[in-house]
């Protein structure tokens, strides 16, 4: 995974509510069996209106998305993520995400960083206004040009993984394999219908 | 496993938790065990790629089981007329092939969209973890297991480890008690639930659906009410195994047999939330003050009684997608097409509450309307009761199983401007086809457009 610690950008303003993954991506897009180029189809129907925002060239190289309440509800289809990441998008920042889209995207370094509403307006407005940002995970701040630092929660675990850029499957591999095997253990004797063979081919 | 007896009163859902705790890895964060994984051919073939990249194979294969559902066509089988589906669906096949995966192909009459399939199967069963790539995976939650959707990253994490990291989540109780008017089903209790709370009225929560109303609901319905729990935020929604849940399995071909069925069901009658058990949020719907439901805009929360009117503060942008004005009343608004099936209403009882309202009508003129079952065990036993006679005698395609205009990847597709009546569980914006303009309902409600060719109140159907 690639690593997330210090980004400095310029910002998209995207400021909607329940901007849903079929928005992000149109579900007919899905039919790519790749992860790679999918920044082509993000937003489809938005931008085939002139003028949408992404591609707005006031914000040409931003890496920052900033979006509204909800974001990336919906289906589950971590295209989304592989959608924005293809765009360059390296994060999101919104008052609140769908949770399936914001484990996607921090599985594969895209920061869903969520602000409460009076600091999101202050980061919106900001983006309007063309400014750059520097979001930290080291230092869990948004800094603005204006001088203004905005402190932010992050889960502890997921940042250390974003900041490492480590993956889950090494790190269970690599500690967990002795649990998981006890764990089986146990569970053959407490629910051994589970562990039938017969039952799996049916 | 927990060695230590949990005595503090404890929900249902905490109960599934701790059961599968691998390894406490925070606060509220561990690696749970995952006893059962459906796959499908969209969200799957960069975790197969993943794991191959990475050198290594299944962890296990058993607690897998494959099918394509998003991609098939619903009709003329033989041959894939797009080459891209056709490949994903092949791939899929290749995959499950290689990995030693058990794959149900197309033409199985086991093939159906995965969470009708879970069930139908006995591969669901009460008290197991299940995931899928795939949003609408609380529609297990029906039987009491704990299962939620996920990306194509834990897919892979799941497919290399058999475990995820997960964290724990809040809980509501949601409690609905009373008796259902005629006319009005699960579908108008969880759309009322989502207009209620909203959109994200639940995120960072599991639902626990309890009361008198839910315990007299069939497994169907059960189903279809978890189903779309996502649509209220939460990833998990919960009803307890009860007597109604052991008859639906009894004798599936997956589910335990003999000594094993009757452990099995022992274990399973202590998966219930304690009477005292604390939720950290609770809401209460009256089920007799339920009326049919009908969506409005493009987000499942933008959701009106039949009798009821766009709200006067509707955004502009919903207004403007769905050709709506503010104040205008829904009953009466003239449809092109109507769509009966999907994960959440695609089920056996689905299909007869929809021909209820098909039987010795006719689809209205310049409407086209299409069954598509959720299985093809589904399709078959709609066959057996001869529902498909009344849906072809009224009008209706009847189709081969799969997800079809829930989604819009097949050919099943709308056309711009063209609006819909849907038993399915997203509106969204061209969630049917670019431009395309979807109101959600229940089966019988969506019978009741196709044959009047507007948004109807089925209630006056039913004589
Ligand atoms: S029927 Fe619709 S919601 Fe259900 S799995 Fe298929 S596409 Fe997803």
């Amino acid at each position: 995974m690639m690593p997330f610690d210090v980004l400095t950008s310029l910002a998209i303003p995207l400021p909607e509510d329940n901007i849903d993954t079929d928005i992000i991506l149109p579900a007919r897009f899905l039919l790519h069996t790749e992860k790679t180029g999918l920044g082509r189809f993000a937003f489809a129907e938005r931008r085939a209106r002139p003028g949408f925002v992404i591609d707005d060239p006031r914000h040409a190289g931003a890496a920052i998305l900033v979006a509204g309440a909800n974001f990336g509800c919906g289906s589950s289809r971590e295209q989304a993520a592989w959608a924005l990441l293809d765009l360059g998008i390296r994060c999101v920042i919104a008052p609140g995400f769908g949770e399936i889209f914001a484990g996607n995207a921090i599985s594969n370094g895209l920061l869903p960083l969520a602000l409460p509403v009076p600091a999101w307006r202050h980061v919106l407005a900001e983006a309007d206004a063309g400014w750059p940002l520097t979001v930290s995970l080291v230092t869990q701040s948004v800094a603005l040009v204006d001088g203004e630092t905005i402190g932010f929660d992050f889960d502890a675990g997921a940042r250390e993984m974003m900041i490492n850029g480590w993956d889950d499957i090494s790190m269970i591999r690599a500690r967990h394999a002795e649990a998981i095997a006890a764990f089986e253990r146990q569970q053959r004797q407490d629910a051994p219908w589970l562990w039938d063979r017969a039952m799996h081919h049916g | 496993m927990r060695t230590v007896a949990v005595t503090a009163p404890s929900t249902l859902y905490h109960r599934l938790w701790a059961a599968h705790v691998v390894a406490e890895t925070g606060a509220g964060e561990a690696l749970l065990y995952i006893d059962r994984m459906l796959i499908h051919e969209v969200s799957s073939p960069q975790a197969f790629a993943g794991l191959r990249d990475r050198g290594l194979v299944p962890y296990r294969t058993a607690p897998h089981l494959a099918v394509a559902d998003h991609a098939v066509p619903t009709h003329d089988r033989g041959a894939i007329a797009d080459p891209q589906a056709r490949q994903q669906i092949a791939l899929l096949a290749a995959n499950c092939a290689a990995a030693g995966i058990e794959y149900l192909p197309l033409d199985d009459a086991r093939q159906g969209i995965v969470h009708v399939i879970g069930p139908e199967q006995g591969f669901t069963l009460p008290g197991t973890t299940i995931v899928c790539g795939d949003s609408h995976s609380a529609t297990h939650g029906a039987f009491g297991a704990l299962a939620f959707g996920i990306g194509t990253s834990a897919i892979e994490c799941v497919l290399a480890t058999q475990v995820l990291p997960q964290k724990k989540l809040k809980t509501m109780r949601v409690t609905i008690d009373g008796v259902l008017a005629p006319g009005v089903g699960a579908k108008d209790i969880i759309l009322t639930l989502i207009g209620r709370i909203g959109a994200a009225g639940a995120v960072g929560h599991a639902i626990e659906y309890v009361g008198s109303t839910v315990a007299a609901l069939s497994m169907e319905a059960r189903m279809t009410l978890c189903n779309m729990t996502i649509e209220a935020g939460a990833r998990v929604g919960l009803v307890a195994p009860d007597a109604t849940t052991f008859a639906y399995l009894a004798g599936r071909p997956r589910a335990p047999k003999d000594a094993a069925w009757d452990r099995a069901v022992m274990a399973w009658q202590a998966l219930r939330s304690d009477a005292d058990a604390v939720f950290d949020r609770d809401i209460h719907l009256d089920a007799a003050a339920i009326a049919p439901q009908v969506s409005w805009g493009t987000s499942p929360d933008q959701v009106i009684g039949i009798d009821g009117a766009v709200p006067g503060d509707a955004g502009a942008r919903p207004l403007e997608y769905m050709d709506l004005a503010a104040d205008q009343g829904i009953a009466g608004l003239a449809i092109d097409h109507v769509f009966i099936g999907s994960c959440t209403n695609g089920r056996i009882e689905d299909l007869r509450a929809a021909a209820g309202i098909a039987r010795g009508r006719h689809v209205a003129a310049g409407v086209r309307a299409m069954v598509v079952p959720g299985s093809g065990l589904v399709k078959r036993q709609a066959e057996a009761e001869g529902l498909d006679a009344i849906f072809r005698a009224a009008g209706f395609e009847w189709r081969d199983p799969g997800c079809s205009l829930c989604v819009a990847m097949n050919d099943d597709r709308l056309l711009p401007g063209q609006r819909c009546a849907s038993t399915s569980n997203r509106n969204f914006e061209g969630r049917q086809g670019v431009g395309a303009r979807t109101h959600l309902m229940s089966p019988m409600m969506a019978a009741a457009a196709a044959v009047t060719g507007r948004i109807t109140d089925v209630r006056a159907l039913l004589a």
